[in-house]
């Protein structure tokens, strides 16, 4: 192998294309993924209709991405794959976001050392388990690390100050509307505007619910959580009847909205 | 590993599978040299009837091997995904494979590709596997799904059938399969209700059911002692629903407590 023209020590090769990277997944908007009584909960402020940030993997298994878009859909993609080739080959229990946070990193690490340019995303892995103790959120970075969040994860954009928000208002054991609330106070700087239902992609992985645990709320179903968001006042009818038809994703009672202090 | 991540094909499952495990194909599978369907445990009767706005599949539990019941309470009606279900008649085995198989099929690509298949789709992929089968159901491996799905577009069930070669075929109203399907379709040509609400349908279907037990052997009647009821499913505009034991419970007492009065069944009426 031949001495390229102006050498650079691998240590300054790593470092511009993790520098690199970063920059590219900064420019974006940041994605929000918690856990919420029911389940984890995603939200990403995403104008497009058609081009997913966040997506199913498999029964329990959902993803969310930020960077550039045809790098993290073939990611998307190749995890279908990955799940449901191993759902077939075993059994449908057998597929595992660990399994799918392992495959992953190899492949982003394997990335970033060997390819000229590393992948410019960042992507959560979030596994809903049958208690709030087994649900799962695995960060990954454009290097190959693995990170199990514990609660929430934040990546995009401006990834720190929109997690410092959303620390403040994070408690365990929140119902949909309230979760969703924290998770657009987050996402919204402080004395911004706040991104209306036809600007959001929102989905959440319902433990309540059979087969498959993903869903995505959208159209009306999403704007009615939304209001139930914005009312100062507490509603008086129960929380499934605002946000999902079958099963409820909140259990009965009054809403916490967590707006009104 | 790697073409998990550089596969450029379609967004059907099947497809991908045989380009990375082709082993794992049902179609796949080496015919074997002399014919073995006499060996290996048949399903029998499915039918399936459109209602008000949906769809209602049924099916016994019996599975046979020539002259033996290999298994009393075998289920042979499949959800495949919320608006659609698959019943299999014949060779047990492939069929359950193959229903598995058209499970994650239809999920891929609603994964894939963000949108579910139109319903003719999901009846043209079906109808590819079964072609797919047709060396092993020369050898005896037989297997005859029959397919029903709450259309949108239509605001309503529509049913497809089979033979080995693939098809699909639509069906107006009802259609069985399995080896007590004439009966079946004998019973709901009298007891069919265009337009009827599924509830209605349901109790056809169960009657069908009871009537191709009747008189085919291979089809098993509801097993009183064990506790042991037909399948029953409804997909409408809510999804899939298969209806709880108790609910079939409760009306297949209702039903039998009627055949004690007239082994027959209900009459439709002459005129």
């Amino acid at each position: 192998m031949s001495m390229p023209f102006g050498y650079a020590s691998p240590e300054q090769i790593m470092r511009d294309r993790a520098e690199y990277a970063r920059k590219g997944i900064a420019r974006g908007r940041s994605v929000v993924v918690m856990q919420y009584a029911d389940g984890i909960l995603f939200v990403a402020p995403n104008p497009s209709k058609a081009l997913h940030k966040i997506s199913e993997i498999y029964d329990r298994i959902g993803f969310a991405a930020v960077g550039r878009y045809n790098e993290f859909e073939s990611l998307r993609l190749a995890g279908i794959r990955y799940a449901d080739i191993n759902g077939y080959t075993f059994n449908r229990n057998d597929v595992t976001g660990r399994g799918l946070a392992n495959l992953y990193a190899q492949q982003l690490g394997m990335i970033f050392t060997e390819s000229i340019k590393s992948l410019e995303v960042e992507i959560v892995v979030a596994e809903v388990g049958d208690s709030q103790a087994e649900d799962q959120i695995y960060r990954l970075t454009f290097d190959g690390s693995v990170f199990d969040e514990q609660g929430m994860a934040v990546i995009g954009g401006q990834a720190e100050a929109v997690a410092g928000r959303l620390k403040e208002r994070y408690k365990d054991n929140m119902p949909l509307p309230e979760a969703l609330e924290a998770a657009l106070v987050a996402l919204t700087e402080p004395g911004g505007e706040r991104p209306p239902a036809t600007q959001l992609e929102v989905a959440v992985l319902d433990r309540g619910r059979e087969h498959r645990k993903f869903l995505r709320l959208t159209g009306p179903r999403l704007e009615r959580l939304l209001k139930t968001v914005k009312s100062e006042t507490k509603p008086d009818k129960p929380a499934e009847d605002v946000s999902l038809p079958e099963p409820p994703t909140a259990p009965d009672g009054d809403i916490d909205t967590g707006s009104a202090e | 590993m790697n073409n998990l991540f550089t596969y450029t094909g379609s967004s059907s499952f099947t497809e991908f599978l045989g380009a990375y495990a082709p082993d794992l194909l049902p179609s796949r599978m080496q015919a074997p040299a002399v014919p073995v369907g006499d060996q290996i445990p048949h399903a029998t009767t499915i039918v399936a009837a459109t209602c008000a706005g949906g769809v209602v599949m049924a099916g016994d539990r019996r599975a046979t091997s020539g002259n033996i019941i290999s298994q009393r309470d075998i289920e042979k009606v499949f959800r495949t995904d919320d608006y659609s279900c698959m019943g299999i008649a014949g060779t047990a085995s492939t069929g359950i494979e193959m229903a598995r198989l058209y499970r994650v099929e239809l999920e891929h690509y609603e994964k894939t590709e963000g949108r579910s298949l139109s319903t003719e789709g999901k009846a043209n992929r079906l109808a590819t596997m079964i072609r797919g089968n047709l060396a092993m159901a020369m050898q005896g491996l037989v297997v005859v799904p029959l397919f029903a799905a709450y259309d949108p577009a239509i605001d309503g069930g529509r049913i497809f059938g089979y033979d080995v070669g693939g098809g699909p075929y639509e069906q107006r109203n009802y259609h069985s399969i399995g080896s007590g399907s004439i009966f079946a379709r004998g019973s709901l040509k009298k007891l069919y209700r265009e337009g009827a609400s599924p509830e209605d349908t349901v109790l056809a279907c169960l009657n069908a059911l009871y009537d191709a037990a009747d008189d085919d052997s291979a089809t098993g009647g509801p097993d009183v002692t064990r506790k042991i009821w037909p399948v029953m499913a409804v997909i409408t505009a809510d999804g899939f629903r298969r209806l709880p034991e108790e609910e079939v419970s409760e009306l297949v007492q209702t039903m039998l407590a009627g055949r004690m009065e007239d082994p027959d069944g209900p009459t439709a009426p002459l005129r």
